[in-house]
């Protein structure tokens, strides 16, 4: 989606706000927000794209207005409830106050580090050969879905070379949806800067992205 | 865009911040009120939190990155394998897991530097290098990473000769890159323990470079 959290070449937001020493939380709650989107991702509820999704689903002005992991926070209550895990009463009102739904997985104490450890590997087995080989000329899809993608938009409709070919991972547009994993070959392509941007851009630049096989075409 | 973390400077000198009735905050408020749901109807265990918490507070952070930085220094064969298969080159030294899982090594040279951002999120590759800072999930940053790099170094006091070419990864995928500096000058023969000591967390983003051995010694063993 053409969301707020797609800022790839925006205007704007002025300097970089570097923090010299700077800790882990700068506030307790948030320790505990980084705990309950862990915790909560490990019920199997959801999915990360899921996730991503519903970050990037709040609206654009309260996106940009909030700190990282208050939109983590507002992600997992987008979440829960849509999943109805917990109602908008009860998220107004501070406690539960109607059963709980059944939740795939709790994760426990003891378990924390094994599955932390474990992660969650995207890559799947191929099934059939990639498409696009390294030094292939490829260009990027136009394409504007109000659904999830990660294909960001300053890098649509752009002539690039493939670089690495990753493998064959999850594709995030149908996984975010509850539509399956549906695995694709994944790409490195780098892009020149002023294909990107236009012929005033740095002549040194190369940018690359991650690209998925039905991102792209045969240049 | 202003960060929240402006009204919690006065924790900075004791970041093991308590709550303090008296300042808690919408945002405080908030969380606790989300967490005690979801413990009350039995989905999250409070103290799975805590060990996430203390995972990422005590356990994880970039001197994992610095180890394989120094590594690959110091063992040619590393460096390569690191190169070819760094999410098996990583693994060896037991930084494996969450936001790690698929990992490539790209490694600045005179003729390239490189430089990691995420503009669609905050992708990171956390065994290596912890939890990401504020500024990299920044707006600022998100945006002119991928337009202005070079606008973007000179804030963190990096200017590269105007013939370095600047390479960006944007983490649109599940691949994590890690930068591997350029070791600095006059390090030759050096320990990997002391080698590491020069590599800062910004070096392996590509917003900084390892450190000069006249630095460390300047810094007083500060890590």
């Amino acid at each position: 989606m053409n969301g707020p959290q797609d800022m790839g070449g925006m205007h704007g937001f002025g300097p970089i706000e570097i923090e010299a020493e700077e800790p882990w939380f700068h506030a307790n709650w948030e320790r505990r927000a980084l705990g309950v989107t862990l915790a909560m991702g490990a019920t199997g509820m959801w999915n990360i794209d899921m996730s991503r999704h519903a970050r990037e689903s709040i609206p654009p002005a309260e996106y940009y207005a909030s700190s990282y992991y208050a939109i983590w926070t507002k992600g997992v209550e987008r979440l829960v409830t849509r999943l109805g895990l917990v109602s908008e009463a009860e998220l107004k009102a501070g406690a539960a106050l109607e059963p709980p739904a059944p939740v795939k997985r709790v994760l426990k104490a003891g378990d924390v580090t094994a599955t932390l450890r474990r992660g969650g590997p995207t890559e799947r087995p191929a099934e059939h050969p990639a498409r696009f080989a390294v030094g292939d000329a490829v260009v990027t899809r136009v394409m504007n879905p109000s659904s999830h993608t990660r294909l960001p938009r300053y890098a649509r409709g752009k002539r690039g070379v493939v670089e690495m070919v990753h493998g064959v991972h999850v594709f995030p547009d149908t996984n975010a949806h509850g539509l399956g994993e549906e695995p694709q070959w994944l790409y490195q392509v780098r892009f020149s800067g002023r294909e990107l941007w236009g012929e005033e851009a740095d002549a040194t630049l190369v940018v690359g992205i991650d690209a998925w096989e039905s991102y792209l075409e045969p240049a | 865009m202003s960060h929240h973390h402006h009204d919690h400077d006065h924790h900075h000198d004791h970041h093991h911040d308590h709550d303090h009735g008296s300042e808690l905050g919408p945002m405080d408020l908030r969380v606790r009120a989300l967490e005690s749901i979801l413990v009350e109807k039995g989905y999250v265990d409070p103290a799975a939190i805590d060990a996430i918490v203390e995972t990422y507070e005590t356990r994880v952070g970039p001197r994992n990155g610095a180890r394989v930085v120094a590594k690959a220094w110091a063992d040619p064969a590393y460096r390569d394998w690191l190169k070819r298969d760094a999410t098996a080159a990583i693994a060896s030294l037991d930084f494996v897991g969450r936001q790690g899982e698929h990992m490539v090594a790209v490694e600045n040279t005179p003729d390239e530097h490189n430089m990691v951002v995420c503009t669609l999120c905050s992708c990171y590759p956390w065994p290596v290098l912890g939890l990401p800072p504020v500024w990299y999930k920044s707006a600022p940053y998100r945006s002119r990473a991928v337009i202005d790099p070079r606008g973007v170094l000179a804030e963190f006091g990096v200017t590269l000769p105007e013939t370095t070419r600047i390479r960006v990864w944007d983490s649109t995928a599940e691949v994590r890159y890690l930068v591997i500096p350029m070791r600095p000058e006059g390090t030759e023969g050096w320990p990997e323990e002391a080698l590491a000591d020069l590599v800062t967390r910004d070096s392996m983003i590509g917003t900084g470079l390892a450190l000069d051995p006249a630095q460390v010694a300047g810094r007083g063993g500060a890590s």
